[in-house]
C-alpha cells in the first residue's frame, strides 16, 4: 500500500475501496466486543467461517467480527446485512441455519429474534428493538459496520475525512475554535471543556507537548470506552491526531488496560495501518505535520487512571498522583504540557470537525452538548452500552432503553460514576442527563456508568462496598484519603452490621469534610461522595442501624 | 529571579518565583506545622498537616503549603476555623497509629485533637515517607521503600540492599517522627541476617 500524500489521494483511495464493495452483498456482523467475548463469541465466529467455507460462499458473503453492538444483555449478537436482521443469544448450533435461511434465503428465523420481555412483541430488525430504537447513535453506530482490524472498513465509512479537512483546510487555531464552539466537555468524569483544556496546553510555554488518550476506564460499571476503542480504534486515533494538530503536539500516548489484550491488539493494528497509509508519522497526508503515538499499559491499579498518576506511569514511575496546583496541561509528562482526554472525548472530535460545531451544539442541553455513552448495569433488564443525547431523562434511559427493572421489582436508586460518584432516588428519575444538573443532585455523571438498584438493595451495603474498594485502591500517600477512608469504612461496616453508634453519622460527615478538603487528588477528594449522596437521600437506612 | 509579594496572615512577605508557600512562610518566621517536610527533600504533600487557606481572585480554598507555589498578591491564612478542623482530624487519624509520638502529642495539644477518637491500630508508622525519600533522594540507595497500596501501605527495608548499606548509615533514624522506623529496620536486619547465619551454619 503506497502512502497517501494528499486529500485527493485519500479520496481516490476511498473511491477505490468503495468501488470494490457491493452495498447489496450480504455480510454477517458478529459482535466481538468484551461482553460477547465473555459469552464465547469466538465459537460463533469460527462456526460462521466454517459454514461459509463449507457452502463455498466466500465470494458471496462477508463476515465481520465487529466491535461491541451495545446490547450485551442479549449477546452473542449477530446482525445480517443489508437487511439488518438482528439475532440475539446466538449459539454455534444456530449458524448453519442462519446462513442457509437468512443470508441466502432472506428468511427470518423466528426463534432467534428479539422478544420484548415486557410486551411479548417481536422485533426482527435492529431498528425495531426498543434498546436500539430509543438511542441516538453518532459514535457506537459505526461499530456494526466495520471490522476494527481493517482500516479500509473505516475509510469506507468516511474515516479520516475529518483529519484531511483539519490538516489541509484549517489552521490549528480554527480547529481549536471549532472544538471550543462545540462546547465539547470531557467525558472522563470532570466534564471540563475540552477546548479550554486544549487551549491551555497550546498556550503553555515549551516546544514539546504531548497528547494522551486515557483508556484506563477504571470506574466500576463503566465499559463504554473499551466498546468504542476496541470496536472503532481509528475514530479515536483520528480525534487524537486532530487534537495534536490543534495543540501543537507531535507525540501522543495511549494509556490502556493490561487486562484487555484484545483492545491493545486492535489499537496496535490501527496504529500500524495508519502509519503505513501515511496517516501517522512524518508529513501526514502531505500536510507537513508530524505525529507519532506510543501505547502504554496500566499497572492494574485504579488510581493510575487519575491524570497526574497516569502521567507518572507513562514516565515509568510509580503511579502516585501529584498535587495539580499547576495543571497537567501546563506541566504533565516529564514536566511538559500534556493534554489528556478520555477515549469517548477523542472519538467525538472527528464528528465535530466533519459536521461542524453548530450541528454538534444543537444536540443536548444548554451546557451539555452532544451524545453520551452510558454503561447500564445492575438491576436492569437490558445490560449494555447505550448512546443518548444529553437531556434524555434518566427515566427514559432506564425504562425505554434499559427495559426497566427485572422480576417485577421497584427501582430504588440509580448510582452514577462508580466508587466516587453518587446515587439519586426514584423521585429524581425525570432529571435530564446533564453534567451540571446531576452534579447538583450529588450524583455527577462520572464517566457514564449507571448502576441501577432495585428495592431489595441495602444502600449502606453499597457504600461499604465502594469504600472497601477505595481503601485498597487509594495509593496510600496522603493521610486524609488513606486514613479517612479506613475509618469511614470501619464506621459504615459497623452500621451495616447493625452495630452503629450514636454520633456515627456526624463523625462520617466530619471525616468526609476533611477528606474532601485536604486530600491530594480527586480520589480522596471525592471518595466520600457516594456516602454523602446516600446520607442525603437514604439517611433513614443508616439511622435504622444505629443504637 | 522574579520577586513576588504575598500576604501571609496579614503580613507582607517577599518571596521569589518558584518558592512554595511553606518556604515563604518559614523565611518570614511564620510557623506552619509539617510532618513529612524536610529541607533536603522534594516536597511530598503526604501528611497534609501543612494545609492552609489561600485566596486567589476572591476564591478561598485549602491547599498544602509545602506544594503550593507562591503567586503575586496571594493571600494565605495559616490558621482558620477550617484549617484547624482539618489539622485536628489529621492528627486524630494519625494518633490511632502512633499514640506515643511526642511530635504528634504536641500538635494534638495545640489543635485540641483527641488521641483516643479512633480505635488504636498501633503500627507506629505514619507513612510520612521521610526515611524512604531520604534514602532515595539524598543517599540514592533505595534501601527502604513503600510496599502495598491504600490502607495496607507500609514501609519495608529491602534486605539485599539494607544488609549492605544500612550499617554504616542509619541517617534516616533521627528523621522519624515515631519510633517505628528503627523497629522496622531491626526487624528486616534480623530477618536478613538470620537467613544468612542459618545458611552459614548448614554450610559448616
Amino acid at each position: 500500500m503506497p502512502r497517501i500524500d494528499s486529500a485527493a489521494e485519500l479520496e481516490e483511495l476511498r473511491k477505490g475501496i468503495l468501488s470494490k464493495r457491493d452495498p447489496n452483498k450480504p455480510y454477517i456482523a458478529i459482535c466481538a466486543g468484551m461482553g460477547c467475548h465473555g459469552l464465547s463469541n469466538d465459537r460463533i465466529i469460527t462456526a460462521f467461517e466454517e459454514e461459509v467455507k463449507k457452502q463455498d460462499l466466500k465470494k458471496k458473503v462477508d463476515i465481520r467480527a465487529t466491535g461491541c453492538h451495545g446490547f450485551c444483555e442479549k449477546g452473542p449478537i449477530v446482525v445480517i446485512y443489508p437487511e439488518q436482521i438482528c439475532y440475539v443469544e446466538v449459539m454455534p448450533g444456530d449458524v448453519p441455519e442462519i446462513v442457509s435461511q437468512t443470508v441466502l434465503g432472506k428468511k427470518v428465523i423466528d426463534r432467534l429474534i428479539y422478544t420484548d420481555p415486557n410486551t411479548g412483541e417481536k422485533a426482527a430488525h435492529q431498528s425495531e428493538i426498543p434498546f436500539y430504537k430509543n438511542q441516538m447513535q453518532h459514535l457506537i453506530n459505526n461499530n456494526t459496520k466495520i471490522d476494527p482490524k481493517s482500516i479500509d472498513d473505516y475509510l469506507a465509512i468516511g474515516g479520516y475525512s475529518a483529519l484531511s479537512k483539519a490538516l489541509l483546510e484549517m489552521s490549528p487555531e480554527q480547529v481549536l475554535e471549532e472544538i471550543k464552539k462545540s462546547n465539547l466537555r470531557g467525558r472522563g468524569g470532570g466534564g471540563f471543556p475540552a477546548g479550554k483544556k486544549w487551549e491551555t496546553a497550546r498556550n503553555a510555554p515549551g516546544e514539546e507537548k504531548y497528547v494522551i488518550v486515557n483508556s484506563h476506564e477504571g470506574e466500576l460499571g463503566a465499559f463504554m470506552d473499551r466498546a468504542i476503542f476496541m470496536g472503532n480504534p481509528h475514530s479515536v486515533l483520528e480525534g487524537l491526531i486532530i487534537g495534536a494538530y490543534a495543540i501543537g503536539s507531535h507525540q501522543g500516548f495511549i494509556y490502556t488496560r493490561h487486562d484487555t489484550p484484545q483492545l491493545k491488539n486492535n489499537i496496535d493494528i490501527a496504529l500500524a495501518k495508519a502509519e503505513e497509509y501515511g496517516l501517522l508519522g512524518e508529513n501526514i497526508l502531505g500536510s507537513g505535520f508530524n505525529f507519532n503515538v506510543e501505547v502504554h499499559f496500566d499497572i492494574g491499579i485504579f488510581v493510575s487512571g487519575e491524570s497526574s498518576a497516569l502521567m507518572k506511569s507513562i514516565e515509568g514511575k510509580n503511579p502516585e498522583p501529584r498535587a495539580k496546583y499547576i495543571r497537567t496541561s501546563v506541566r504533565g509528562i516529564w514536566e511538559k504540557p500534556s493534554n489528556l482526554n478520555n477515549v469517548e472525548t477523542w472519538a467525538n472530535v472527528p464528528l465535530i470537525i466533519n459536521k461542524g460545531s453548530e450541528w454538534y451544539a444543537s444536540i443536548g442541553t444548554e451546557r451539555s452538548k452532544g451524545t453520551k455513552l452510558i454503561s447500564l448495569s445492575g438491576n436492569i433488564v437490558n445490560t449494555g452500552v447505550a448512546e443518548v443525547p444529553f437531556g434524555t431523562t434518566i427515566r427514559e434511559i432506564i425504562y425505554d432503553i434499559g427495559g426497566g427493572i427485572p422480576n417485577g421489582k421497584k427501582l430504588k436508586a440509580v448510582h452514577f460514576g462508580g466508587p466516587m460518584g453518587g446515587s439519586i432516588p426514584e423521585s429524581y428519575l425525570d432529571t435530564p442527563l446533564d453534567f451540571d444538573e446531576l452534579a447538583e443532585l450529588g450524583a455527577p455523571i462520572g464517566a457514564g456508568s449507571m448502576l441501577v438498584l432495585d428495592e431489595d438493595t441495602n444502600m449502606v451495603d453499597v457504600i461499604r462496598f465502594f469504600l472497601d474498594f477505595l481503601s485498597n485502591e487509594s495509593c496510600g500517600k496522603c493521610v486524609p484519603c488513606r486514613e479517612g477512608i479506613r475509618q469511614m469504612l470501619k464506621i459504615v461496616t459497623n452500621i451495616s452490621e447493625g452495630n452503629g453508634r450514636e454520633g456515627d453519622i456526624q463523625l462520617l460527615e466530619e471525616i468526609s469534610e476533611v477528606a474532601a478538603a485536604a486530600s491530594l487528588c480527586a480520589l480522596g477528594k471525592t471518595a466520600s461522595d457516594p456516602l454523602l449522596s446516600t446520607l442525603r437521600y437514604f439517611r433513614d437506612e443508616y439511622e435504622a442501624n444505629i443504637k | 529571579m522574579k520577586e513576588i509579594l504575598l500576604q501571609i496572615d496579614g503580613k507582607e512577605v517577599k518571596a521569589t518565583e518558584g518558592m512554595t508557600v511553606l518556604e515563604a512562610a518559614r523565611s518570614a518566621d511564620i510557623f506552619i506545622p509539617t510532618l513529612c517536610y524536610h529541607e533536603k527533600l522534594k516536597p511530598y504533600g503526604g501528611c497534609r498537616i501543612c494545609t492552609v487557606e489561600v485566596e486567589v481572585r476572591g476564591w478561598t480554598r485549602p491547599v498544602a503549603a509545602c506544594l503550593y507555589p507562591v503567586e503575586q498578591d496571594l493571600k494565605v491564612r495559616t490558621r482558620s476555623e477550617k484549617v484547624d478542623r482539618i489539622r485536628k482530624m489529621i492528627l486524630e487519624l494519625l494518633l490511632a497509629h502512633a499514640p506515643y509520638s511526642i511530635e504528634l502529642q504536641n500538635l494534638a495539644q495545640e489543635y485540641g485533637a483527641d488521641k483516643d477518637r479512633f480505635e488504636k491500630e498501633s503500627s507506629f508508622c505514619i507513612l510520612c515517607g521521610l526515611c524512604v525519600r531520604y534514602c532515595a533522594e539524598v543517599k540514592k540507595k533505595h534501601a527502604v521503600g513503600f510496599v502495598k497500596s491504600g490502607a495496607k501501605r507500609e514501609i519495608s527495608f529491602i534486605p539485599e540492599i539494607s544488609s549492605k548499606e544500612c550499617w554504616n548509615c542509619k541517617e534516616c533514624f533521627p528523621l522519624c517522627g515515631t519510633s517505628y522506623l528503627q523497629a522496622a529496620f531491626v526487624l528486616a536486619e534480623s530477618l536478613a541476617f538470620s537467613s544468612a547465619s542459618s545458611k552459614n551454619a548448614t554450610e559448616k
